[in-house]
């Protein structure tokens, strides 16, 4: 059975589009998690001045859009003699923003670890720093990983704004075909479809990871 | 050099603490030879667990001098009290295992990053430490897998894993349950046979009576009596002290 030349031209647009999609994805939410976990440890543990950079930047890009962020990072830095190709600047752009949300749900797990814990550490000789690196972030980042996870399936929708800085992507490359042919409603249900695949399969490698970390006492078995 | 009592392992000072107005310890002092043992008893909001905070400085005091085996420490100096603590071992009254490490790496954890030690050297003593309290066979279970005394037993292990010249004991038997009283206490009792100095605080009477050289008796921030057992609890002594105990004794009377 052959495909008619609409969905033939449709799969080839959107395997691209998903191939870049989730080139955007992976580092973004790698990065996200990187800086959440680093804003995360600033924000709860630093010295004031650091402290006040790591909240400013959390509230900064918690509180406005991203479609905001993006056009800034585009078409804003060009005039301090910044520029970034469509690809770089939407994963700055996701990095940056998913990194604001992660460092919220690390700051939290931060804060939920007891007390005896870090007396625990220091009553054999753990440094400040050893204290946190060792023993408060890994308990830390075992209680916050169902936010973390959580935030890189929104992570996978939103990569979506993407075309905002020409960045075209699978819903991007889905539009283009959708307005060729005037066929919207079938066009976006197949990109639904992509999606959806695509966080499924988020769920499962994060389900791995849980489990590879799963300690006895953290969460459910 | 004399041995014994002239030579102090450990001098602390006039130690002084006070949280917001409230004055917990008013300069208090306690001095510790080698292989001796002193036991800290008196009610609750005495400033027990304060004075032994204050002896690692895991609570820095605000005055006061704290001197190991002829070190002086400058509590203003981070250096001095990374390297005070690792001399001094602390056992908390709840455990403070490290939760996401089992009990073997609980150990090694502390001997790789704070001795630096390699992590076999690491392992090999871990193991050696954990056989020594009686649980080379739970080595690889976490501290939510394992009970109240067997967690103590492992703290114990990690702190003496560390070589330590005096330990601190915080109450080590008040949050177990009276049927895992017995395996800490024997614990306790064979480091003490083994010559381990110590400051304790407990009401346990069975730890009290037979390894206390000394027994201090603290309320509202200061030793108020200081003596031997055998004179302080010796019939017909009015002390507080033997007060104090004998309403340990009737408690446990109740329950027995
Ligand atoms: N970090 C702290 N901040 C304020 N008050 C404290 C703190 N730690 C202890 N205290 C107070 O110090 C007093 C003595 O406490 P503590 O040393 O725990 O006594 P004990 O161990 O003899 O029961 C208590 O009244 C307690 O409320
Ligand atoms: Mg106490």
């Amino acid at each position: 059975m052959e495909l008619s030349p609409f969905y033939q031209e449709l799969f080839t647009s959107l395997n691209r589009g998903v191939v870049m999609s989730v080139a955007l994805i992976v580092p973004s939410a790698i990065g996200g998690v990187i800086i959440g976990i680093l804003a995360g440890v600033i924000r709860t543990f630093g010295g004031r001045f650091v402290r006040a950079v790591g909240d400013g930047y959390a509230a900064v890009f918690r509180g406005t859009p991203l479609v905001v962020q993006l056009f800034v990072i585009y078409f804003g830095l060009p005039n301090l003699g910044i520029y970034l190709s469509p690809y770089v600047a939407a994963v700055t752009g996701f990095m940056l923003c998913s990194g604001a949300y992660q460092s919220e749900y690390v700051r939290g797990a931060l804060l939920s670890i007891k007390s005896g814990q870090y007396l625990g550490a220091q009553a054999l000789g753990f440094t400040t720093f050893q204290t946190i690196f060792w023993i408060v972030v890994p308990q830390a980042v075992r209680r916050a990983i169902h936010g973390c996870g959580n935030e890189i399936i929104y992570l996978i929708k939103y990569s979506s704004l993407a075309f905002i800085v020409t960045c075209i992507e699978l819903t991007g490359e889905g539009k283009t075909i959708a307005t060729e042919y005037f066929r919207f409603t079938e066009v976006f249900m197949v990109i639904g479809v992509y999606y959806l695949l695509l966080v499924t399969i988020a769920m499962m490698i994060l389900k791995r990871i849980e489990k590879t970390l799963y300690v006895p006492g953290f969460g459910r078995s | 050099m004399s041995t014994g009592k002239g030579n102090p392992i450990l001098r602390a000072s006039n130690i002084t603490k006070t949280f917001g107005n409230n004055t917990i310890l008013h300069g208090v002092s306690v001095e510790l030879a080698k292989g001796e043992i002193k036991i800290l008893i008196g009610s609750s909001g005495g400033g027990k667990s304060t004075l032994l905070q204050c002896i690692n400085c895991l609570v820095v005091p605000d005055s006061g001098e704290i001197e190991v085996d002829g070190m002086v420490i400058d509590i203003t100096k981070k250096k001095d009290l990374y390297r005070l603590r690792q001399q001094v071992g602390m056992i908390f009254q709840d455990f403070n295992l490290f939760d996401h490490l089992t009990a073997i790496d609980n150990i090694t954890i502390a001997l790789r990053k704070v001795k630096k030690i390699s992590r076999e050297q690491a392992t090999q003593r871990a193991r050696q430490e954990l056989e020594q309290v009686g649980l080379g066979d739970k080595q690889h279970l976490y501290p939510a897998q394992l009970s109240g005394g067997q967690k103590q037993r492992v703290a114990i292990a990690r702190a003496l894993a560390m070589d330590p010249k005096i330990l601190l004991l915080d109450e080590p038997t008040s949050a177990l349950d009276p049927t895992l009283v017995g395996e800490v206490i024997s614990v306790i009792k064979r480091l003490a046979a083994k010559g381990m100095t110590m400051i304790m605080a407990t009401h346990q009477m069975s730890l009290i009576s037979t390894l206390a050289d000394e027994i201090l008796f603290m309320e509202n921030g200061r030793i108020v009596e200081q003596g031997t057992p055998s004179v302080l609890l010796a019939k017909g002594n009015k002390s507080r002290t033997r007060g104090f105990c004998d309403s340990l004794n009737d408690l446990v009377g109740e329950e027995g």
